[in-house]
């Protein structure tokens, strides 16, 4: 069976250009994802799933399915071991549907067998009768439906009581004196669709038995001891019977935080003593992992005459689809930065998350601050337009740095440098406008643009996004790292983290390397035998905490070294500094920090509309990013570069397309995402200023492009049209025929 | 159904179902998993690999389509000088992430440097349209591209 296996780099240290780890094997195909594993005597897994939103399972026939050629087992929610539902943060979803089914796509029954292609048809074979229920589909009208969930999973857990069905977290936060009269005011309703994360590498993992009760899971996951956790409590298993080891990950970007077929593969595995591999096809992927949550934003800003913001009143309401799995916190981070980088002393900020029966929708990349930061740089475009002055200069004159204050009540401790980043980004020249004609490739819609460019029109877009850094709201949020230093100086480093494709392998080795002063440093392929849990590689976090733990742990084995001589071998623990939860009622900070660390950045975009046909084409980017320190700067670039693309996505194509809660786009033919012809160059900036709580003073760079480029490309698109386009993504019918 | 074919330049054969892709013989009967298996269904470009020379997405190739003919895969860049000069340059100028985009790109853009030793940014941008990555913003994949096609 191959897996990845330990990597050893020559070069390296903090601050350093330097050229992946992984790099080599990815170019070759030698690389294995985890699609691409095998063990000898597997079996294929596939999962049979709901064609309805919202059922109720009046009879489940296995009896065909298991006559099959092939065929070892066919398993139901009567087969699941133990615990019956899962989940990150409530164990609100089953495993396998048991009476009801609650989005489209729910996983009602598996099918382990010789060949992917008998597996395939007997899942076919498998006879559910459904009687249809009315899907809840309206956000808007969910709170006043029938309950999805009796049981009100996320109650009574610290957050806001609130009585209505079907609340996921409703929160809110006031400050200072919300009615406060400004000279003018502007108000906007905002909406945004789904997005998918649509990583390449579509779920998938090798479950293997041990011959003694328990399971080796080979996956690709973003947190591998919160996933084992989750696993072995449903099949009725002490943790340390379950193993989690990282598979090469094709791509996460927050999809890979909640289970795929973890559970799933283990229960078939230990059904029929035989490794079972499964890996989902790009149509299953999409009902694979929970989505970006669509959103709808109401908005209205006051301000003086002179640009001063003097309150701001925002109610966010997000669709968090049919389970619960991280919509708590992202509708909580949807508040909190909702108002984008920016002072106001008084600020009326109410969030919702609600259940309905369409695609769950949890974590991805930028996590609740994506939506309200597209809601709130229009808010910003729309008051420079009513006061008539330039976007760049309010949004300066409002900009929020170190020792302000939150609508939380936070005080920013750390560095905050929203204005550094609004300078540099202006700063950046934009490209002369094009001549026309031109080759049709360089014209909005490319090759499909059948004009010579007369509708061509071009706009300048600016735009400033934050969020936090690491996990928030009280979260025990911590990393381990092992370190085996031998008497020969070289060094085994043992850490969870997951690389996802970010680069945090490279990251460990680089502190490694420093720390320790040597080139001969290898880290071991993850897993959660070996070393305590690193936490998730999501909300920017992984190189933080990572370079956190490694430090730790490398100086502690040369203090042990030194003390004893020969081979050492230590674990550390490291925790970014405390937080505490927001008042449930107020949303003011209960202690010193509700959140550990922000970062902002700044971008500029030019874009061009073929208002006659409603194309559009985005001609170049400019950004300036707050990041700390930058580990490896290359790496830096690439996470601005591609966080930059996926926020293009958001504002120009991708959406998962529904009715009555079905996904009929379900697939890359449909769900278009950027394409080597849609992205212009990216200049980045990269603005080094050392936070001083972090290692190193570094902070994560994966989020604030995808959270600021949405906002700028519509920025540009709003320039050049000059329609108030409040919907992302935008349709050609938003801005053809001026 | 048998087929017989040249793979990597070696002659191998395969035992395959009439509705089976090239893909999944290649990845599952021929062990030879470098070409990607993201959407299957020629939007993604991950499993380029070359037919008799032409680009092709194994996915949308029968592998009974293949049977006499010879396939190039990302596995056979690779000689036992090193890496191809496109390998190389992907490395060096940051163009790989999470990677799974990379055996096809990597393919493809070998595949366009034999037809255009030099290709204009334009070019590039509409030659590799037919590869998706979701990582990268693809801005280092054209550094890449430049940086392999100075080198030839």
């Amino acid at each position: 069976m191959s897996t990845t296996q330990p990597t050893k780099l020559q070069l390296g240290r903090i601050g350093d250009a330097v050229a992946r780890h992984d790099a080599t094997p990815k170019v070759t195909g030698e690389f294995a994802y985890s699609s691409d594993l095998n063990a000898a005597g597997m079996l294929w897994g596939v999962t049979v799933r709901s064609p309805h939103a919202h059922a109720r399972i009046v009879e489940l026939d296995i009896s065909q399915a298991m006559r099959m050629a092939g065929v070892h087992a066919v398993l139901t929610h009567a087969d699941v071991p133990g615990q019956k539902t899962y989940g990150l943060e409530f164990a609100d979803q089953p495993v396998l549907a048991a009476e009801r089914v609650r989005y489209y796509g729910e996983p009602v029954a598996l099918v382990a067998a010789e060949e992917p292609e008998q597996a395939r048809r007997a899942a076919a074979a498998v006879r559910v009768e459904y009687e249809v229920i009315e899907p809840v589909v309206d956000m808007e009208r969910a709170t006043e439906q029938p309950p999805l969930h009796t049981d009100r999973p996320t109650m009574a857990h610290g957050y806001r009581e609130d009585e209505r069905p079907n609340v996921v977290r409703h929160l809110v936060i006031r400050h200072g004196d919300p009615d406060a009269e400004g000279d003018i005011t502007v108000s906007g309703v905002y909406d945004v669709g789904i997005q998918d994360q649509a990583f390449l590498g579509p779920e998938s993992g090798l479950a293997v038995p041990d011959g003694e009760g328990g399971v080796d899971v080979y996956v690709a996951t973003q947190w591998l001891h919160v996933d084992r956790d989750q696993v072995a409590p449903c099949l009725g298993l002490p943790p340390e019977m379950v193993r989690i080891h990282l598979a090469g990950v094709g791509g996460a970007f927050g999809g890979r935080e909640d289970l795929s077929m973890q559970i799933h593969g283990a229960m078939l595995a230990l059904q029929t003593t035989r490794p079972v591999k499964i890996v989902y096809n790009r149509e299953e992927s999409f009902f694979g992992h929970v989505h970006r949550h669509p959103a709808r934003i109401w908005c209205e800003h006051r301000a003086t005459r002179a640009g001063e913001l003097v309150s701001v009143r925002i109610r966010i309401l997000l669709d968090g689809g049919a389970y619960a799995s991280s919509s708590t916190a992202v509708a909580s981070n949807a508040a909190c930065f909702a108002i984008g980088p920016y002072k106001v002393a008084n600020a009326l900020i109410e969030s919702t998350c609600v259940y309905t029966n369409n695609p769950p929708c949890g974590a991805m990349r930028g996590f609740g601050a994506v939506q309200t930061c597209f809601a709130a740089e229009a808010q910003m475009d729309k008051l420079a337009d009513e006061l008539g002055i330039d976007p760049v200069e309010l949004r300066l004159l409002n900009a929020l740095g170190s020792g302000d204050t939150l609508p939380t009540g936070q005080v920013i401790e750390g560095v905050l440098p929203t204005a550094e980043v609004i300078r540099r980004a202006a700063a950046l020249p934009v490209p002369d406008a094009e001549p026309l004609p031109r080759d049709a490739i360089r014209l909005p819609g490319g090759a499909g643009n059948t004009t010579r460019g007369e509708g061509v029109k071009r706009g300048v877009g600016f735009a400033v996004g934050f969020k936090n850094i690491c996990y928030s709201e009280g979260f025990d949020d911590f990393t381990a790292a092992r370190v085996l230093l031998r008497a020969d100086g070289s060094a085994e480093i043992h850490c969870a983290s997951a690389e996802v494709g970010q680069g945090v392998t490279d990251v460990i080795l680089q502190v490694a390397r420093t720390e320790l002063g040597t080139d001969d440093v290898v880290l071991a392929a993850p897993g959660t035998a070996a070393v305590g849990s690193a936490g998730s590689a999501s909300a920017s976090r992984m190189t933080w905490m990572a370079a956190g733990a490694v430090r730790d742990a490398c100086r502690a084995a040369l203090e042990e070294q030194k003390r004893s001589g020969g081979e050492v071998d230590v674990e550390r623990i490291y925790r970014h500094p405390r937080t505490t939860p927001l008042d449930p009622e107020t949303g003011q900070v209960t202690g010193e920090r509700a959140h550990v660390s922000f970062a902002v950045a700044a971008m500029r975009v030019v874009a061009e509309v073929d208002v006659d046909l409603g194309l559009t084409r985005v001609v170049w980017i400019g950004t300036a990013q707050d990041v700390g320190k930058a580990i490896n700067p290359l790496a830096v670039e690439g996470q601005i570069e591609g966080g930059t693309a996926q926020g293009l996505g958001l504002a120009l194509m991708e959406e998962i397309r529904t009715r009555d809660g079905l996904i009929t786009n379900a697939s890359f033919t449909d769900y278009l995402i950027p394409t080597a012809l849609d992205m212009p160059p990216v200049e980045s900036e990269l603005i080094e200023d050392a936070e001083p709580d972090a290692p190193y003073g570094v902070k994560g760079v994966g989020e604030p492009p995808t959270v600021v480029s949405s906002a700028a490309v519509v920025s540009a698109l709003r320039d050049a049209t000059g329609r108030e386009l409040a919907r992302i993504p935008v349709r050609p019918d938003d801005v053809v025929g001026l | 159904m048998k087929i017989r074919l040249v793979v990597n330049g070696e002659a191998r054969e395969a035992d395959v179902w009439a509705g089976e892709s090239l893909l999944t013989a290649l990845r599952d009967t021929l062990e030879l998993p470098g070409s990607k298996n993201a959407c299957e269904q020629g939007e993604c470009g991950s499993c380029s690999v070359l037919l008799d020379g032409d680009l092709v997405c194994a996915c949308l190739v029968l592998a009974a389509q293949a049977d006499g003919h010879e396939v190039t895969t990302v596995e056979g860049l690779r000689s036992e000088d090193g890496l191809h000069r496109v390998q190389q340059a992907f490395v060096e100028a940051g163009a790989v992430q999470c990677g799974f985009c990379t055996p096809g790109l990597v393919v493809a853009t070998a595949a366009l440097l034999e037809r255009v030793p030099s290709p204009s940014d334009d070019v590039i941008r509409e030659e590799l349209s037919g590869n998706l990555c979701r990582c990268t913003g693809y801005a280092k994949i054209f550094d890449a591209v430049r940086l392999a096609a100075s080198r030839a």
